[in-house]
């Protein structure tokens, strides 16, 4: 039987349609069966054979929350994600705006050295900043980790930045200087309005990153300041059986920030790649 | 005056980082010629190398260093290859291509504490986990991943959770791809491999060598998913070099070892930024 060239494309194009539903089924899949091992008991969700249909129960989730106080861990996690982008952001606009306009000859330079902080691994200075936390009290309490976070990601939001403002026209700052705008002025009615995307992009990927930060949180903190990471690690050391439980809390802790990364798909690939990709 | 006014606004951002990065550098250099245990605190004084010493001495660090080489390694080849093979699956357009997009990055939102007990707990465990179920109906022996392959399991599941990151990355670059010369070039006769080979690799280089950066900068203190999951064992083999001097800093309070470590790790970290950087801003210069 001979198949005609159309025929066969569309064979092709199906079975390339097809291999991205399993694909995207496959991939799915385990946060799926949390979500679905989240609704189920304890004896459910361990059942063998593995249970697709049960009647659901919404039990884990009040059980997670009287137990453990998911709301506080989760208040933390939203202050301590979304201040220290804010800080980092406060920090890094001036700053970017000032490199992009008016560069040294170091600038460059000190760019990449920013970024070459990011190498450093965090391991190699958890005793120091363990103990300083330590001298200043600051040991479990959410302006340690703020202040880490921002930190952490200050280098790649003032690479974003730069090079947005980077690709504002000069001359419609020189407008703006004719006009009489200050440097202030300037950054405010003039640049931060030009460049909205490029702040939203790195603030963005600043909150998720921080959001899904464990290093830092599960060793600085304890029950005052613990994050929503950290909540979900101590949820380890009982072997299994709790199944549910954990589904619940695993739910409670993702849902926020997957959904947000849903919307944001685009800005944060221009703010995981410093612009490189658009 | 209003000129230096603005270049001074550059000041915070410097300051704070150099800040943020020489004092607990220096302390951390600083510690690690000392004797400094917090359990035993009337011990101190300066120590030489011994520190070095115990620590490059510590068998378990060939392994770390090993693993942390492996974990790197393969996630990285996993991840890319996976991520440009789904990306070019998706770049025709067709019904539901916007949900199945969503299903595919959405991992890489999980949060690595939650990623790992998932796996562990509803996957691979060896009595109820989803594996042993399936293995069990087609009479394979059940595996007990966490001990027998300890480094295999943490490699799949931060695959999972990367490999929507570079599939990610490559849609998005593949948008911008010239589509006349891809339809000249099949025009041409071109066949799929020779597109792939002198039209998207060549444009893919620039997203290939940040998805290679970044994932290494990120692998290479890989801490939440073995903290939770195998804590370093059995025996070290799933010790990463991170989780081999945290073990020595906050499970046996060893400041002076710990930070011994540290020096080393930075140091390793450094001479792999090193080349990475070379190489990838060649081809972000681009």
């Amino acid at each position: 039987m001979i198949i005609g060239y159309r025929n066969m494309k569309r064979i092709q194009h199906q079975s390339t349609v097809l291999a991205c539903y399993v694909l995207a089924a496959i991939f799915f899949f385990p946060i799926f069966w949390m979500v679905l091992t989240s609704l189920k008991t304890e004896l459910q969700a361990i059942s063998v054979p593995p249970l697709f249909f049960f009647e659901p129960t919404l039990e884990n989730f009040s059980i997670v929350q009287e137990r453990s106080d998911y709301y506080h861990y989760a208040i933390n996690s939203i202050i301590t994600s979304f201040g220290a982008t804010l800080l980092a952001l406060v920090i890094a606009i001036p700053s970017a705006y000032s490199m992009a306009f008016f560069p040294g000859r170091f600038t460059k330079d000190i760019l990449l050295g920013m970024l070459s902080t990011k190498m450093l691994p965090a391991v190699g200075v958890l005793m120091p900043i363990y103990l300083i936390s330590q001298w200043m009290g600051l040991l479990d309490t959410r302006i340690v980790l703020v202040f880490i976070f921002a930190m952490m990601n200050l280098p790649i939001i003032m690479w974003l930045l730069f090079s947005y403002f980077k690709e504002i026209p000069r001359a419609i700052l020189e407008a703006g200087r004719m006009d009489g705008a200050n440097t202030m002025n300037e950054l405010r009615h003039i640049v931060l309005p030009l460049s909205w995307g490029g702040v939203a992009s790195a603030g963005l990927l600043s909150i998720v990153l921080c959001w899904n930060e464990a290093f830092w949180s599960i060793n600085l903190t304890a029950g005052d300041a613990g994050t929503l990471t950290a909540l979900v690690a101590s949820y380890a050391s009982p072997e299994g059986l709790f199944w549910s439980k954990l589904s619940a809390v695993s739910t409670l802790a993702c849902a926020p920030i997957v959904v947000f990364g849903w919307f944001c798909q685009k800005q944060l690939v221009q703010g995981l790649t410093f612009g490189a990709v658009k | 005056m209003k000129f230096s006014f603005a270049k001074l606004l550059q000041a915070p951002s410097i300051i704070l980082l150099l800040l943020w990065m020489i004092v607990p550098l220096s302390m951390t250099l600083y510690f690690s010629f000392m004797r400094y245990n917090l359990l035993y605190p009337e011990r101190t004084g300066f120590d030489g190398l011994l520190n070095y010493n115990f620590f490059l001495t510590d068998p378990a660090l060939y392994d770390s260093i090993v693993n942390s080489l492996t974990l790197v390694g393969s996630i990285i080849v996993i991840s890319v290859v996976f991520g440009l093979s789904i990306a070019l699956l998706l770049q025709n357009a067709f019904r539901g291509r916007g949900i199945v997009r969503v299903m595919l990055i959405s991992p890489f939102f999980i949060m690595p504490t939650v990623n790992a007990l998932l796996w562990k707990n509803m996957f691979m465990n060896p009595v109820y986990g989803l594996f042993a179920f399936i293995s069990g109906i087609f009479g394979w022996p059940v595996i007990d991943w966490m001990a027998d392959f300890p480094l295999l399991s943490i490699i799949i599941m931060l695959s999972w959770q990367w490999t929507p990151f570079a599939l990610l990355i490559f849609m998005t670059s593949l948008q911008s791809m010239d589509k006349e010369q891809v339809e000249a070039a099949e025009i041409e006769g071109a066949g799929f491999w020779s597109k792939f080979y002198y039209l998207t690799l060549p444009h893919l280089s620039r997203a290939i060598a940040v998805v290679v950066m970044i994932q290494a900068i990120f692998h290479l203190s890989i801490f939440a998913e073995i903290f939770v999951t195998t804590g370093g064992g059995p025996g070290y083999m799933s010790t990463n070099t991170t989780f081999l001097i945290f073990s020595q800093a906050l499970l046996q309070f060893d400041v002076g070892v710990a930070s011994a470590g540290g020096v080393f790790a930075i140091v390793v970290a450094n001479i792999i930024a090193f080349f990475l950087i070379k190489t990838v801003a060649k081809g972000m210069a681009k």
